[in-house]
C-alpha cells in the first residue's frame, strides 16, 4: 500500500446533511481534474434531510482510480459528531485538517497530525458560514499549489449565474483558502499526489446516475416515467434536467405501476421509453414486466439497488436483487440483465439495452446499486452514433398480424398509425393477430415462438471480460459494480496468478462462463449480497461450486483493502 | 347496421346472452361511425374484464393490458402520438378499484382520451362479488351479510376533481350513449362516461327495469359548465341522473404541457436523436 501513498489522495469530507458537502466536492473534484489528475468520489449518507452525518471521499490520483478505498489520508470534519462514524477508518496515518471544536480530543495528542484550520471563522468574516466551501476549496488549491486564476476562473464559471458582488466575495473567501493552504504547503506535512502522466482533459467528469440517463438518451429514450426513489431518483431527475434539449417526455408516475405500464404502452405507440426505480419499485413493477413478457414489449428498466428486505437501508448500497429481476414477473419469457461494472459499460450498456429491447422485443433490465450512482468521477471520452437509437418497426398493412410466427421467434413490430394495419395486443394469451385464445395448439406456437428468441439473441450476448494472465491459477467472479476495486485489489496484493472474469450481461449467462471456470484451480466470487446470488445463477447452469465466497452486506461497497486481504490468502 | 368497424369474419364473443355490453358496443361502434374518424387512427385501451373484452370485438388497433392499469397505458398512448384517437373501455372494478389510483391521476393530468367505464355494480368474470359501485346491503358469495362499504360515487369524485369532461348513460338506451359518446370523444381533455348497464346474471338487484326506474336524463336548460350545479348532480344517488353533467373546458391537456408537443405534434416515432447535441453534452463534461 506504502508505495501508493505518492500517487493516491483520499480525503475524506465529514458534516451534516444539508451542510453543502455535495456542492464541496464537486468544486473539488472539478478542480483536481482541471489541474491534471484522475479523481473518483463515493458519498454514502444517512435517509434524512438535514441533521446526521454524510461524507464523501475523494480521490486524487495521478493513475485513474475508480474505486472505494478504506484508507484516509485526510480528514476533514465539518461538524460535531463527523468523526464518531470513522474511528476505525482513521489511523495514526490520518491527517486532521479542520475547526478544532469539530476535531474529537481523542486525536490530540495520539500521533495524529492535527492541522487547526478555522474555517469557520474565515467563512464569517467573508459573509457567512456558506463561504466555508469556497474557503475550503482554496486551501486545497494552496495545497496542491494549483494555479489560482485557473480556480479563480472555475469559480466565476460555475458560480456565473450569481450577483456580481457575490461572486467576488466568494472569490475573496476562495483566496483566503488559497493563502492558508498554500502556507501549509510549504511546511512539506502532507504528500501531494503529481500531475497524471497520460491527458486528462479528455476525460469526462460525470456521476453514475448521469451515466445512466445520458446513456438512455443514446439509445433514443424519449419517454420515462417513475416514481422516485433512492437511489435512482437522480437518473429521473438527470432526464428531466436534459428532456428540453432531447424532447423527452419526463412524468412523475402516481406509482410504480403506473410508470411501468406507461412505459410498456409508450413503446406500443413509437415511443423508446425507460423506468428507473430502485428494488421496491421494481417490486410493484413486476406485473408489468409479465405483462411486457406476453405482449412482446420493448423495455429498459433501470434498477438501483439498495439493501433490503422491504424498505432496509435506502441510501447504502448491496447487490441483493439479482436473482429477484431474473425471477420477476409471473409466466415464463425471456430477459435480458445487464449490471455495468464501471462508467463505460453503464453508458454503452444502457444505450444498447434499447437496442436489444427493440430489436428482440424483450423486457432489459440494467442492475446499477447506490455505490454505481452515488460515485463520481473520471471516465474516458464516449463515443456515439445514431447506430441504437431508432426504432426498429414496420409500416403495418391491412393484412398485418403482431405476433406472426417466424423462425427466428421475432415478429416484425408496428405500431398504431403507421400504416393501414391494426396492432392488436393483449395480454390473454393470443393468436398471431393478438385476439384471445384458448387453443392449445396456438397457445404452445406462442410460448415456442417467445422462448426461442433466447437462442436468437445469443450471438447479441456479451461475454465476460477477462482481466489478468491468460494462465491464470486463481480465479475471481464478479458481475456489476464491483469491478474497479477488484481490480485496484488484485493490483495491489502483489498476486500475479489473479484474473478476474466480470460480467456485464449477466444473463443469459454467456457461454463462455464455463471454460473459463473449469481452467481455474482455485475461484472465488466476490458480491455484495449475502447468498452469493450470481454464484447460484452459475451453480443453477453448471453445476459449479466456488471454492470461497467474499461476500459483504453491512450497505456498504468493498474497500479496495479488504479485497485484497482476502485475495493475499488464496491458495 | 354495418359498421365499418364489423369484421368481415364470424367473431366469438365471450358476453352472456341478454348482457349490457352488447347494447354498449352499438353505441361505441355508432359513434365512431358517425364521427368518421380515420380506423387506423383509433386506438382501444382496457384492462381486464367482462368490459374490457370490447375492444376485441372491434376491428381497430388495442392495447388490452393488465387490470386497472389501463389508464396508465392510454395515457402514454397518447403521450407518445398525439395524433391518435384513444378509447378506454374498462369495467367498475378494474376502472374505480385496481386502477383507483390511476383514475384520480388521469382526472389530474387531464389527458385527451375518452374514458368508458361499463358500471354494473358487481364483478362479472370473477362471479359476482361487490364491485366498489356495489350499493350497500348488496349481497354476494363474498360479502355474505350485503356490502357495508360506501359506494364509489366516481362522477362526483370527478367533478370535485374539476375534470375536464364527465357524463353518465344508460346501456339500454343505444341512441342516447351513442351521443353521449361522441361528445366525450370529440371533447378535448379526459372524458369519463360512466355507463350504467345490468349485469343479467350476477346482479340481479339493478337490472334493466331498475335503471329504467331509477334512472332520469337531465332536461335541456341544464347547463353542464355550471360546476355547482354539477355538484349537486354528481350526488343525486337515488334517481340518477344521466346525460353530460360537467364540463370544464379551461384546462390544458396532458399532451399540451409535455415538453415535446410544446411547438408541434409530431409523433415520437417520427423523431430522430440529435446526436450531434448529445456528443455536445458529453464534450461538456470535458471542462
Amino acid at each position: 500500500m506504502d508505495n501508493n501513498v505518492k500517487t493516491d489522495l483520499s480525503i475524506v469530507l465529514s458534516g451534516e446533511a444539508g451542510q453543502g458537502i455535495q456542492t464541496l466536492e464537486r468544486l473539488l473534484m472539478k478542480m483536481f481534474k482541471l489541474s491534471g489528475r484522475y479523481v473518483f468520489s463515493y458519498s454514502e449518507f444517512m435517509s434524512r434531510i438535514r441533521g446526521g452525518n454524510n461524507s464523501t471521499e475523494i480521490r486524487v490520483s495521478a493513475q485513474r482510480v475508480d474505486s472505494f478505498l478504506n484508507r484516509i489520508d485526510i480528514f476533514v470534519p465539518f461538524g460535531y459528531g463527523s468523526m464518531e462514524r470513522f474511528q476505525e477508518r482513521i489511523t495514526g496515518d490520518t491527517i486532521i485538517i479542520g475547526d478544532q471544536v469539530f476535531i474529537e480530543d481523542r486525536y490530540r495528542g495520539s500521533g495524529n497530525t492535527v492541522i487547526g484550520i478555522p474555517f469557520l471563522e474565515i467563512a464569517k468574516e467573508f459573509g457567512g458560514k456558506t463561504y466555508i466551501n469556497l474557503v475550503v476549496m482554496g486551501f486545497f488549491a494552496g495545497l496542491f499549489g494549483i494555479k489560482k486564476d485557473n480556480v479563480r476562473d472555475q469559480v466565476r464559471t460555475q458560480f456565473s449565474r450569481l450577483a456580481a458582488d457575490v461572486i467576488e466575495k466568494n472569490i475573496k473567501a476562495l483566496e483566503k483558502g488559497i493563502e492558508v493552504g498554500s502556507e501549509i504547503a510549504q511546511t512539506g506535512t502532507i504528500e501531494i499526489p503529481p500531475k497524471a502522466s497520460r491527458d486528462v482533459s479528455e476525460e469526462l467528469l460525470i456521476s453514475g446516475t448521469e451515466i445512466i440517463a445520458l446513456g438512455g438518451i443514446a439509445g433514443g429514450c424519449n419517454f420515462v416515467s417513475s416514481y422516485p426513489m433512492s437511489p435512482s431518483t437522480d437518473v429521473l431527475v438527470n432526464f428531466a434536467k436534459y428532456s428540453e434539449k432531447f424532447n423527452i417526455v419526463v412524468e412523475q408516475a402516481e406509482d410504480e405501476i403506473c410508470a411501468v405500464n406507461m412505459a410498456i404502452a409508450s413503446w406500443y405507440a413509437g415511443g423508446r421509453a425507460m423506468v428507473t426505480t430502485s428494488g421496491g419499485g421494481f417490486a410493484l413493477m413486476t406485473e408489468g414486466l409479465s405483462l411486457a413478457g406476453a405482449i412482446e414489449s420493448p423495455l429498459v428498466i433501470h434498477v438501483g439497488q439498495r439493501p433490503g428486505p422491504a424498505t432496509g437501508m435506502p441510501t447504502r448500497t448491496e447487490q441483493g436483487d439479482l436473482l429477484f429481476a431474473l425471477f420477476s414477473g409471473h409466466g415464463e419469457f425471456p430477459r435480458i440483465i445487464y449490471a455495468p461494472g464501471n462508467y463505460s459499460q453503464g453508458f454503452y450498456l444502457t444505450r444498447r439495452a434499447f437496442y436489444m429491447a427493440d430489436k428482440y422485443q424483450v423486457p432489459v433490465i440494467i442492475l446499477t446499486d447506490q455505490f454505481f450512482l452515488d460515485s463520481y468521477g473520471t471516465v474516458p471520452m464516449l463515443n456515439v452514433d445514431n447506430s441504437m437509437s431508432e426504432n426498429i418497426i414496420i409500416e403495418t398493412d391491412p393484412g398485418y398480424r403482431r405476433y406472426q410466427i417466424t423462425e427466428s421467434g421475432i415478429s416484425p413490430r408496428g405500431i398504431p398509425g403507421y400504416g393501414t394495419g391494426t396492432v392488436c395486443l393483449d395480454s390473454d394469451e393470443h393468436d398471431e393477430g393478438g385476439y384471445i385464445t384458448e387453443d392449445f395448439a396456438v397457445r404452445v406456437a406462442q410460448v415456442n415462438k417467445r422462448m426461442k428468441k433466447l437462442q436468437s439473441m445469443g450471438p447479441d450476448s456479451i461475454p465476460p471480460d477477462l482481466y489478468g494472465p491468460d494462465d491464470y491459477r486463481c480465479i475471481v467472479v464478479s458481475w456489476g459494480s464491483t469491478l474497479n476495486a477488484i481490480l485496484e485489489a488484485i493490483a495491489t496484493s502483489g498476486r500475479s496468478d489473479i484474473a478476474l472474469l466480470h460480467y456485464s450481461q449477466v444473463y443469459p449467462l454467456h457461454d463462455d462462463t464455463k471454460k473459463y471456470l473449469e481452467k481455474a484451480q482455485f475461484a472465488a466470487i466476490v458480491e455484495n449480497n449475502y447468498t452469493s446470488q450470481f454464484g447460484t445463477l452459475i451453480r443453477m447452469h453448471m453445476g459449479f461450486e466456488f471454492n470461497k465466497k467474499i461476500l459483504k452486506y453491512n450497505g456498504m461497497p468493498f474497500s479496495v483493502e479488504e479485497l485484497a486481504k482476502e485475495f493475499k490468502k488464496f491458495v | 347496421m354495418n359498421s365499418v368497424f364489423d369484421f368481415d369474419r364470424p367473431i366469438d364473443m365471450a358476453w352472456c346472452p341478454g348482457c349490457g355490453n352488447y347494447d354498449i358496443i352499438k353505441s361505441v361502434k355508432g359513434a365512431l361511425d358517425d364521427l368518421k374518424i380515420p380506423r387506423e387512427r383509433i386506438v382501444m385501451v382496457s384492462g381486464i374484464g367482462q368490459a374490457a373484452k370490447l375492444p376485441q370485438y372491434i376491428n381497430v388497433s388495442f392495447f388490452n393490458g393488465l387490470h386497472g392499469r389501463s389508464l396508465p397505458a392510454a395515457t402514454a398512448i397518447k403521450a407518445s402520438n398525439p395524433r391518435l384517437t384513444v378509447v378506454v373501455v374498462s369495467g367498475d372494478g378494474c376502472t374505480y378499484g385496481e386502477g383507483g389510483n390511476h383514475f384520480l391521476a388521469a382526472l389530474r393530468r387531464n389527458p385527451d382520451i375518452t374514458n368508458l367505464v361499463h358500471d354494473n355494480m358487481v364483478y362479472g368474470l370473477t362471479k359476482g362479488q361487490a364491485s366498489p359501485t356495489s350499493r350497500r346491503g348488496f349481497t354476494t358469495p363474498v360479502q355474505i351479510n350485503g356490502v357495508y362499504l360506501e359506494p364509489f360515487n366516481p362522477v362526483a369524485i370527478a367533478v370535485a376533481m374539476n375534470a375536464s369532461f364527465v357524463a353518465r348513460a344508460f346501456s339500454g338506451d343505444v341512441g342516447k350513449t351513442k351521443e353521449i359518446i361522441k361528445k366525450a370523444i370529440m371533447h378535448k381533455g379526459y372524458s369519463l362516461v360512466d355507463i350504467l348497464h345490468p349485469c343479467v346474471t350476477f346482479n340481479r338487484v339493478n337490472s334493466f327495469s331498475w335503471y329504467k326506474s331509477n334512472t332520469y336524463y337531465l332536461d335541456e336548460e341544464y347547463d353542464p359548465s355550471n360546476r355547482d350545479e354539477a355538484l349537486k348532480k354528481s350526488i343525486e344517488t337515488e334517481k340518477i341522473p344521466l346525460g353530460v353533467i360537467y364540463v370544464n373546458s379551461g384546462n390544458k391537456t396532458f399532451e399540451e404541457n409535455l415538453i415535446p408537443y410544446k411547438s408541434s405534434d409530431t409523433p415520437l416515432y417520427l423523431r430522430k436523436l440529435d446526436i450531434n447535441k448529445l456528443r455536445k453534452i458529453i464534450d461538456e463534461h470535458i471542462k
